[in-house]
């Protein structure tokens, strides 16, 4: 490490999290209810890109989003991060550093203060001293919309909003290729949500890490990424993808989101979710009669 | 307003004493009810309890009456300390691995609803002496108490926090002590609590049965004696004891729980 390690790196040359998902199928149970949540998906993902995933409930995002963390192996196919390979049949992918996941009902450790959630992984990982790895977390937290002043606060004594702030934080502080983030800003009203959408996008234009973002909400989707996902019902395919050619920074929430561009792509994909939901919804009714 | 709000749970409390007193007074002084009147009425036994020379032999001025809380409090907080050194692991063991809990819960389900009393003769056997059978006997309801609920709060975090930790790079090392231990902290204590008050609960009796000092012991044996002022200055003693030791558990897990406390209400979002 040099003598004043920048905390994470954002340089072009140095740009890692190019993210290949290949015929990527997943069957839960196979030797008995055989429930098949992922059908030949592939994706593939630049560094720095940033990809929202959308499609009704039970499509499979999460089951995806759980591979490309490890939580959860696939059953056919490989998922390449890098060039490397990190899931495939006989590699069972491992959760690590390199793709953290900020979870949809949030996880930070209601133990610990803003602080030590922050730096847990640099901590943990034995990256830095533990007073090294604060120094960097104080550092990160007043950068980023000058949280320092919340450091030693309980996670249960802030806002839903600001909890997702640090554990969007506490995810970058490790550097990682990927950012998994899982319906992060679900059970938010609109404005916290409009608010948290251009924080998303300070740190995203800052670090320019490639993200993973699943969201139920199209107007989220196209808002925030370049890329948007339609996905099928079960089982999960790929049945649109959408390339948001809206110019960055996306600062002026309004503007953009009134915009002829906009409105035509949300226009492509509102078909699509339609006829998936429709579908969805057809089948539930199947199988209840 | 808080000084207000203060005085009256205050005056609250002490008028709940007043009217048990006053209701235990004149119910043995009043009620038409001869059996009643066996029983000590509250001032008899003050003036029992604060006399320097007791009739019965037992006052706070008196040597003995130290002794009996001694043995009892000790009787108490070992086999209490016992149970929290052999629970806790055990609970965190059975919630962190599947075998464990596949090989002694079964086991643990039908232990448990034994009642302490019924442990009683078989511990007087198997024990050289009375001590380690009364001790062993007050442990046993303190251990399965501890142990279900050092279980029950492990099985109730958050499996998200598993992932989160695995995510950050913590080997299994960590999540120990950082997730498993804190997280199944609040539901330890609350087993701590009742482990508490189960000891005392099985202490009692196992002393009225086979013990030559304690507060259990005592009140049985004023009851022979009919030394019955006794047996009331016992009954409270044991109150007191035992809500003391519970408040002990009580401050020491909210110390190491700060966390928890929510009242500050800093929405800076």
């Amino acid at each position: 490490m040099s003598d004043k390690p920048e905390i994470i790196d954002s340089s072009a040359d140095a740009r890692l999290g190019h993210l290949s998902v290949q015929n990527v199928s997943k069957i839960y149970d196979p030797h008995g209810a055989h429930v098949e949540a992922l059908h030949d998906c592939s994706l593939d993902i630049p560094a720095g890109g940033f990809i929202a995933v959308v499609g009704p409930s039970g499509c499979g995002k999460s089951t995806l989003l759980n591979i490309l963390a490890g939580f959860d192996n696939l059953t056919a196919g490989q998922v390449l991060i890098d060039g490397e390979q990190l899931a495939s049949l006989d590699h069972p992918p491992r959760p690590g550093p390199d793709r953290v996941v900020v979870f949809q009902n949030g996880a930070l450790f209601p133990w610990k203060t803003v602080l030590e959630n922050v730096v847990y992984g640099l901590v943990v990982q034995n990256r830095f001293p533990e007073s090294e790895a604060n120094t960097m977390g104080m550092e990160l937290l007043a950068r980023t919309g000058k949280l320092d002043r919340i450091a030693h606060s309980y996670p249960s004594q802030l806002s839903s909003g600001m909890q997702r702030r640090v554990e969007i934080l506490r995810a970058l502080i490790n550097n990682p290729r990927i950012l998994l983030l899982d319906e992060p800003f679900r059970a938010m009203d609109t404005v916290s949500k409009t608010t948290m959408h251009r924080y998303l996008l300070e740190i995203y234009d800052q670090y320019h890490k490639t993200v993973f973002f699943i969201t139920h909400d199209l107007d989220e989707a196209i808002f925030l990424a370049d890329t948007v996902v339609v996905m099928t019902t079960r089982p999960g395919t790929i049945k649109l993808r959408l390339d948001v050619d809206l110019p960055r920074p996306r600062t002026r929430t309004r503007e953009t989101m009134l915009s002829q561009r906009f409105l035509e792509l949300k226009q492509q994909a509102v078909s699509a979710v339609h006829e998936e939901a429709k579908k969805a919804f057809e089948r539930g009714e199947r199988e209840l009669a | 307003m808080w000084k207000l709000f203060a005085q009256q749970k205050y005056l609250s409390m002490g008028l709940g004493f007043l009217i048990t007193i006053l209701s235990w007074y004149a119910a043995v002084k009043w009620l038409p009810i001869s059996s009643f009147q066996r029983l000590p009425d509250p001032l008899t036994v003050v003036i029992e309890w604060f006399n320097p020379d007791p009739d019965y032999g037992l006052s706070v001025f008196t040597r003995d009456y130290y002794l009996h809380i001694w043995y009892s409090t000790y009787r108490a907080t070992t086999s209490f300390f016992l149970a929290v050194i052999l629970g806790v692991p055990l609970g965190i063991l059975m919630g962190w691995h599947v075998k464990v809990n596949a090989y002694v819960s079964a086991l643990l389900s039908i232990l448990r609803p034994i009642p302490p009393l019924a442990w009683v003769p078989v511990a007087i056997l198997i024990f050289p002496g009375s001590e380690p059978a009364v001790i062993f006997v007050t442990f046993l309801v303190a251990f399965f108490a501890t142990t279900m609920n050092t279980l029950l709060g492990v099985r109730s975090i958050n499996s998200d926090y598993f992932k989160a930790a695995r995510c950050l790079g913590a080997q299994p090392k960590d999540i120990l002590r950082d997730i498993i231990i804190p997280g199944a902290l609040p539901s330890i204590f609350t087993g701590l609590q009742i482990a508490m008050g189960a000891a005392w609960f099985s202490l009692v009796a196992g002393e009225m049965i086979a013990a030559q000092y304690g507060l259990g012991f005592m009140i049985l044996e004023s009851y022979n004696l009919v030394q019955y002022p006794t047996i009331i200055i016992m009954m409270i003693t044991l109150g007191i004891v035992g809500y003391i030791s519970s408040a002990i558990i009580r401050v020491i897990g909210n110390r190491m729980m700060r966390w928890r406390e929510q009242t500050m209400g800093a929405s800076l979002g």
